[in-house]
């Protein structure tokens, strides 16, 4: 019942399909009796006597001492559609396959045992007198695709629909009947709908004219931008200026399918350039952020912030190294305690920077700028003396690996998106922080007025060591987020400098919604240019029109208005 | 200790030099020796008879000799004198007017290039590939000199092109930065900024100066082989001459007039402005200068170190060379001069015999001079006796 009305469901789109593939279907009878057995169900491997001994033979060849022999033996094994022989055929792709004197085939486990490659049981054998099967690209080009095909069986959604991406990849004509029994018998409407696309392609080169064309359209549906080079092909001209393709209205469907895929393509890269942009921006942001409000209250650069991003990812790659070493079940939740790790060693470090060192320097910001040259040298001479001067990598827990895909060929690493969203939270919480704190009243009250804060009683030197101290701190988490998409090393902080500069020359001093400005611009300007200019021009466009923005805008993005005497 | 200048040599070729002649005193002489008090102009000229007579004489005398000034030591003094005018260069628009660069290693990299340039020309056919193009452009496939080669096989055009480049580049980013009256710190990061990406560039293949590995493997200078002890001794001397020049020029602009007006665009550039002087152009006039000088020391430099790549432009770089001057001492010019010998004397020794602890000292060079030595040791030693009573503040 259930086929029935699946078949019901794929007359809506595949019909012509259907019809064509049947016509193919009289090549052989052998192969009409196989589709009729595949179309009746799954065929067991201990079906029909005659067809188990088959495959018991098949595989034998897989153990042929002749690579030749072991490529028909694929072939051949292809042709049967059998998935009793996948696990003999993944054994040999991994080397994991081994033959003994009398040829039998049998697979090693990962725990080492031995497996009958059919029955599956496990045999007993003496280990130094099996042989493993030598294979090269050849084979290994001959087995991938049956592989694939034998997959269309598995259980598991997620391996059908692998499987059938790599048929997209893989075309071969005698792939077209094993993938239609596969359309016909698949249930899942996702990998429908890359079966279909597989089997289009298939058709593109058929003789029937219907059948191409509602391939054409199907794939142009599909927005399957790998299947590009095929239509393109079917509009290319040859060298005479005559048409490779000689039917007009295939060219047509051709054309118009390619100026679908335009936009699908012109949409991909919109796409990723805005996430990447923002991704990017994000980062930016949290090296900024603490640059933008230490500047605007003290009028200090502090060109050790950069070296803040580096110990706030050495204090999570520490944190990770001691879940790893002594807490590995909980090692998925390192970044609970590296976050706050990070939070805190940047917050003391640069509270110690600020009574220690830059308060002398008040009023002489060029002589600040250098003394913190000064720490940022000593810093990442101390951390390269702790850790080596290579990078370490720091890994991502299990949750933040991998990403979705939201389109085709644009994948959204988990990293990134939680950055992003951390990155939200940290501003959030800076926001409220500067809003609705007595010590963000009094930075402001600082910022704006420091004599006159300090008349009214408020402590200006307790604010900028604070102050400092929560600069510091953000960074430290820019360091985490940091870690999570990236290599660690002792020159990690000059990377970000330079454009955390610019994000606070763009966006202004002193306030947090310039800085969020100036860098998710400064971000997806970057990630824009990338492509049109390369990273480097595009880099030098974006400080030559800082240069020229600042001309009109001297103050940045977002001027603080009021009575701020201009020094 | 160090500023040597040769009083014979100089007399006849500075007379020229100054770029706004305006003193009314008659006699050149009179206006030069008015630079300088009679003890300050002996202490000169021992030091300038020490660097062009004394050590090269040494260096003359046979190698077993007790006397004998070793042969290893002259490229490496050359090179201070060249690390001795960036200082001049960089000490005369932060010291004087107040404008901390951090891009004057760009300058000096852009020289540099020039003259790395016309070196790689002179090459000829003699590189790895026997070709008439630079051996990276044959590994790169380039079939043809790009068009901004054109006239590099010319030494004249190349020092032009050494004191030109850097100082065009100068007048068109000081151009604007000046006018839009961007300074202090926000100056100094746009400065940075510049060097960061004209870095990139030229790490670039396709930028057509030899990528990463710049330009290297040169043969000869004028027809004299760059190996040769004579040629090595013979850039020597041009640099300390060259020094000494760029020393008196220096002095002369400082303690004229255009002098008094760039310290007061940096003591208070706002009342400059409401008495009616115009702080742009002086400004941008230093600046360039600045940059020039830079450049040229620059171009003397790679002949001697035998190489130039963009890691010459690293923003660290440009920051050293400020400390040299805070070391020695902002606003004083034999400071600079000081500093840039003691900052890369205590390097060169240290890389070799501690290498771990350099950027300690380096780092603490910063931290300590900033906070305890404002006027650095030209401060400390009070000396010359004639430095600026104003402390500088930036």
């Amino acid at each position: 019942m259930k086929r029935d009305r699946d078949r019901d469901r794929d007359r809506g789109k595949g019909v012509p399909l259907c019809l064509h593939s049947l016509s193919q279907f009289s090549i052989s009878v052998s192969f009409l009796f196989l589709s009729l057995i595949l179309l009746l169900g799954l065929p067991s491997s201990s079906g029909a006597t005659t067809e188990g001994k088959d495959l018991a033979s098949l595989l034998h060849g897989l153990g042929a001492k002749s690579r030749r022999d072991v490529r028909q033996a694929i072939t051949a094994l292809g042709r049967l559609n059998d998935p009793a022989a996948l696990p003999a055929l993944e054994a040999l792709g991994e080397r994991r396959l081994r033959v003994d004197e009398a040829g039998l085939v049998s697979i090693k486990g990962e725990d080492g045992s031995l497996r009958d490659a059919l029955s599956g049981e496990t045999v007993e054998l003496d280990e130094a007198a099996l042989r493993t099967p030598r294979i090269n690209n050849a084979v290994r080009r001959a087995l991938r695709p049956v592989i694939a095909q034998l997959q269309l069986y598995a259980p598991d959604v997620g391996v059908r629909l692998a499987a059938a991406e790599e048929l997209i990849k893989r075309p071969r004509p005698e792939m077209t009947d094993p993938l239609q029994a596969a359309l016909e018998r698949e249930t899942e409407a996702a990998v429908r709908d890359v079966l279909a696309v597989a089997l289009a392609q298939m058709q593109l080169q058929s003789e029937d004219q219907t059948a191409r064309l509602a391939a054409i359209r199907l794939i142009g549906e599909s927005g399957n931008l790998g299947l590009r080079p095929q239509l393109e092909a079917l509009v290319a001209t040859q060298e005479d200026g005559s048409f490779a393709e000689d039917d007009p209205e295939v060219r047509a469907a051709a054309e118009a399918a390619l100026s679908s895929f335009e936009r699908t393509q012109f949409l991909i890269n919109s796409l990723g350039n805005l996430f990447y942009g923002t991704s990017l921006g994000s980062v930016l942001l949290l090296a900024a952020l603490g640059l933008g409000i230490t500047f605007g209250l003290m009028g200090v650069i502090n060109m050790a912030h950069g070296e803040m991003l580096m110990l706030g990812a050495y204090a999570s790659y520490v944190v990770q190294g001691v879940f790893q070493e002594r807490f590995p079940a909980w090692f998925d939740w390192y970044l609970a305690v590296a976050v706050p790790a990070a939070f805190g060693v940047c917050l003391l470090t640069g509270m110690i920077l600020e009574r220690g060192v830059i308060r002398f320097l008040y009023g002489r910001p060029l002589e600040t700028l250098l003394a913190t040259w000064g720490i940022s040298l000593v810093l990442i001479q101390s951390v390269r003396l702790i850790f080596g001067a290579q990078n370490v990598q720091v890994a991502n827990p299990a949750w933040l690996s991998g990403g979705i895909e939201v389109l085709y060929g644009v994948v959204l690493p988990y990293s990134r998106l939680a950055i992003i969203l951390f990155v939200a939270l940290v501003v959030g919480l800076v926001w409220l922080i500067l809003q609705r704190t007595r010590l963000g009243v009094q930075v402001r009250a600082v910022t704006q007025n420091r004599p006159m804060a300090a008349c009214m009683g408020i402590s200006a030197g307790r604010v900028d060591m604070w102050t400092f101290g929560l600069g510091s701190g953000i960074a430290g988490l820019g360091g985490v987020a940091l870690s999570q998409i990236g290599n660690v090393g002792p020159e990690l902080g000059r990377l970000y400098i330079v454009d955390s500069f610019m994000v606070v020359v763009l966006g202004g001093v002193g306030n947090i919604a310039g800085t969020v400005v100036g860098a998710l611009s400064l971000g997806l300007v970057n990630k824009i240019l990338e492509p049109v200019a390369g990273a480097v021009l595009g880099k030098i466009g974006v400080l030559i029109f800082i240069v020229l923005f600042i001309q009109q805008r001297p103050q940045g993005l977002f001027a603080l208005k009021g009575r701020l005497a201009e020094s | 200790m160090s500023s040597p200048v040769s009083e014979t040599a100089a007399e006849p070729l500075v007379a020229g030099a100054p770029a706004e002649p305006h003193e009314r005193t008659g006699s050149v002489l009179t206006s030069l020796m008015r630079l300088h008090s009679r003890g300050e102009w002996v202490l000169i000229g021992l030091l300038v008879v020490l660097g062009v007579i004394v050590i090269p004489g040494l260096n003359l005398l046979p190698a077993d000799s007790a006397l004998h000034f070793p042969d290893y030591l002259i490229p490496l003094l050359g090179k201070f004198m060249c690390y001795a005018l960036v200082a001049l260069a960089v000490d005369l628009i932060w010291g004087y007017a107040g404008i901390l660069s951090l891009g004057h290693g760009v300058f000096f990299a852009l020289g540099g290039y020039a003259m790395g340039m016309y070196l790689m020309r002179a090459i000829g056919t003699e590189g790895v590939y026997r070709s008439e193009l630079p051996d990276f452009m044959v590994f790169l496939d380039w079939k043809e000199l790009p068009w901004y080669w054109y006239g590099f096989s010319n030494f004249g055009f190349a020092l032009g092109m050494a004191l030109f480049v850097p100082g065009i580049l100068a007048y068109i980013f000081g151009f604007f930065a000046f006018r839009s009256r961007i300074r202090g710190v926000y100056f100094s990061i746009i400065t940075q900024a510049m060097t960061y990406a004209l870095m990139l560039l030229f790490f670039r293949n396709d930028t057509g100066f030899g990528g990463n590995n710049g330009l290297t493997d040169f043969k000869r200078l004028l027809g004299f082989s760059l190996q040769a002890p004579t040629t090595k001794l013979g850039l020597y001397v041009t640099s300390v001459v060259v020094l000494a020049l760029a020393y008196l020029t220096c002095r002369y602009l400082v303690t004229s007039k255009l002098g008094r007006v760039l310290m007061a665009v940096r003591d208070a550039e706002s009342r400059l402005m409401f008495c009616g002087y115009n702080p742009h152009s002086y400004k941008l006039f230093l600046w360039t200068l600045s940059a020039m000088l830079c450049g040229l020391a620059g171009a003397l430099y790679v002949p001697q170190v035998g190489i130039i790549n963009p890691s010459e432009m690293q923003p660290a770089n440009s920051i050293e060379m400020a400390i040299w001057v805070a070391v020695g001492g902002r606003g004083t010019l034999s400071g600079a001069l000081l500093g840039a010998f003691l900052v890369n004397g205590v390097k060169s020794w240290c890389t070799a015999a501690l290498p771990y602890l350099w950027l300690y000292i380096l780092g603490a060079l910063f931290i300590v001079v900033t906070l305890f030595l404002p006027r650095g040791v030209a401060g400390l030693l009070r000396w010359p006796a004639r430095a600026q009573t104003d402390e500088t503040r930036g």
